[in-house]
């Protein structure tokens, strides 16, 4: 710092002056590593055969810091930094937590199998066009968001990933991807202004964004203060980027338009964003509003659930009824969300984890049976199981998964939310997880059947892509769906440490403020 | 807009306002100014400058891509937060050196360079948004 020598200025009234171990540093990387390595693929933007090794090896860096930081997180708790060492709520803290840092690694290695996939399903054009660049930069404002603990920080990542979103969105240029952009687009900045309204509003109430400096101080403003208002705009912001009924409708008419991979990372990744925000805002900011708002988010969950698979029952186009699944899993995040007890919540937790991976893998299996059969249209595609027997396996897999079916990952979450809901007294709420497990049987059976079952009909398009790299890419995401669901103790501790974190904010609190300065 | 007088003056206009940008991006350290309204005006410039004689010699001038510029300023700015690593610090900790120019002191830190990936990001994006606007114009 510039001082004049002759003056002593006594830093630690503003600063933290505690050094900072290199290894603290985990808590930022995910969010530098693809941020660095996005604008060196900007800037080697003709070099289009280097990009796709560029983005894996950033995505295996980011993956392996992701790995690093949540280890650490379990063994010692909460892990803060805060930019240029100002001292919180001045300078914006990064604090990861057991659910940050978990959601953040699962997000990167859904990332890193698309980014895979990508080999084969984006050309040099595509590339050029910044293909590479947007993920990894969307990649870097999802880190942010999982691992920032500012909450207007959140709203700029936020933005940071939907705009790349955009970017992969409409790359090609298509009719339909420009008019799927455009809803996307203008329905997305919709909730993104209702959450800076909040987040103004926010401000002036606490005069802080820090969310540590927020939980803290929430109790004694509870009293005089509209916190009701601020939870419920918070809800519908976030419900709107999580996609829950009733305000669901960009999500469909824009998921089945991008490239494959495209629709494969938004599907796995974007809509547990707004599930993760709605989770730290309203558990751990505002928990009594939740329990008064409990009963209205149990039936948006609900409704969620139900109407997300009924229109999956209705849709002939594979991409358009993987984007309903999306929207019945979203629907049953919210049940815990709901419940608000720590068994829901960990449900809730757990299911993001099985749904990121489930629906980025269903998406890709989409695209390697477009690959082999030369259509999304259950209609066309036939007779896949005489030629494609592996492709049956990962089929079948999946969609046991996807409804919830031993021996996958999708069964223990749903076991959870279900005794939840029992416990707190919502009997109905788990009577509709479990039909919501049927139909979602029903049409992802539906689909199986017609696809993979039916004979093959009399033309049939030539194979024209290669399955083998799809079987790479799912035999990738297939081993942790089954490995969650023969083992699932480890992520059900996981889920239950960030499902405390939630519920406790104290050891939050008390990293972000040591000693419990600031006030 | 390719009058004679405007095509005469518009090299020696965006060479004043890319000087003036560099003006105000330094100015920013204390005073009003900085990499984001610097960036804008030298922007302005190149797109006064494709006005006048045409999208191409202002891709020739800029000889390197708009997006690659601002792909090297996220660079910059990315790794100037990365320096603070070394003296344990957190992510974007300003540090500072002075060096000797010509005899004369100059304070010289991570910010500056913040400030010029700043700089150099909105240079590139918003002259790569300016000239396919006025390409599809002339096409």
């Amino acid at each position: 710092m510039a001082v004049d020598p002759g003056k002593t200025v006594d830093l630690a009234h503003a600063m933290v002056m505690k050094p900072v171990a290199a290894a603290d540093w985990l808590v930022v990387a995910p969010v530098v590593i693809p941020l660095v390595f996005g604008a060196v693929i900007l800037m080697l933007r003709h070099e289009t055969r280097m990009h796709a090794s560029i983005a894996i090896a950033a995505l295996v860096a980011t993956l392996a810091a992701n790995i690093g930081l949540l280890a650490r997180v379990i063994e010692t708790g909460p892990l803060v930094m805060t930019m240029g060492r100002w001292l919180p709520p001045f300078g914006i803290s990064f604090a990861a937590d057991a659910l940050g840092a978990s959601l953040a690694l699962v997000a990167t290695l859904v990332a890193l199998v698309c980014a895979i996939y990508s080999l084969s399903d984006i050309g040099s054009i595509g590339r050029r066009y910044g293909f590479y660049t947007f993920m990894l930069l969307m990649m870097a404002g999802v880190g942010g968001a999982f691992l920032t603990g500012d909450i207007f920080n959140l709203y700029v990542w936020f933005e940071v990933f939907l705009i790349s979103s955009f970017g992969l969105l409409v790359l090609g240029s298509e009719h339909r991807q420009l008019d799927g952009a455009t809803k996307y687009a203008i329905l997305n900045l919709v909730a993104t202004t209702l959450f800076l309204t909040a987040t103004a509003f926010l401000y002036g109430i606490f005069g802080t964004l820090n969310m540590a400096d927020i939980a803290r101080k929430v109790d004694g403003l509870r009293d005089t203060a509209p916190l009701m208002t601020l939870g419920v705009m918070y809800l519908l912001a976030f419900g709107m980027k999580a996609a829950a009924f009733p305000v669901n409708f960009w999500l469909p008419a824009s998921y089945h338009t991008p490239r494959i991979v495209t629709a494969a990372l938004f599907g796995g990744i974007l809509t547990k964003v707004g599930v993760y925000a709605l989770l730290r805002t309203l558990v751990m900011l505002f928990p009594p509003e939740l329990a008064l708002l409990s009963g209205l988010i149990a039936w948006v969950a609900g409704l969620t659930m139900v109407i997300g698979i009924m229109g999956a029952l209705a849709q002939t186009d594979l991409r358009r009824a993987l984007g309903f699944v999306v929207i019945s899993g979203v629907g049953v995040m919210m049940a815990g969300l709901a419940l608000g007890t720590g068994e829901g919540l960990s449900g809730t937790i757990f299911y993001a984890f099985h749904s990121m991976i489930v629906m980025a893998a269903l998406y890709l299996l989409a695209g390697v049976m477009n690959g082999v059969g030369g259509s999304y249209s259950i209609r066309t595609l036939s007779g896949l199981y005489g030629a494609h027997p592996m492709l049956a396996a990962f089929a079948l897999l999946l969609m046991l998964a996807a409804a919830g079916l031993p021996p996958a990952s999708g069964l223990w979450p749903k076991v959870m939310l279900v005794r939840a809901s029992l416990d707190a007294g919502y009997p109905w709420l788990a009577f509709t997880i479990l039909a919501t497990g049927l139909l979602t049987t029903l049409a992802l059976g539906r689909v199986f059947i017609l696809t993979i079952w039916r004979p093959r009909a009399e033309e049939r398009l030539a194979a024209a892509v290669s399955p083998r790299l799809g079987y790479t890419v799912l035999a990738a995401l297939s081993l942790p769906i089954v490995i969650m669901g023969l083992y699932p103790d480890p992520v059900i501790r996981v889920a239950q440490i960030a499902a405390g974190n939630l519920l406790d904010a104290a050891p939050y609190i008390g990293t972000v403020y040591p000693g419990g300065g600031g006030q | 807009m390719r009058t004679l007088i405007f095509r005469t003056i518009a090299p020696y206009l965006t060479s004043l306002m890319v000087l003036f940008s560099i003006f105000v991006l330094l100015r920013g350290h204390n005073e009003p100014g900085g990499g984001f309204i610097g960036g804008l005006i030298a922007a302005s410039a190149f797109a006064i400058y494709g006005i006048a004689c045409g999208v191409s010699p202002v891709r020739r001038a800029l000889y390197f891509h708009p997006m690659a510029i601002s792909g090297c300023g996220l660079l910059v700015s990315a790794l100037s937060g990365l320096v603070s690593i070394f003296e344990e610090m957190p992510f974007l900790t300003g540090q500072w050196g002075v060096i000797e120019v010509l005899g004369v002191p100059v304070d010289i830190s991570t910010v500056l360079f913040f400030d010029i990936g700043v700089y150099l990001v909105v240079v590139g994006s918003i002259t790569s948004v300016a000239l396919a606007l006025e390409e599809r114009e002339h096409a």
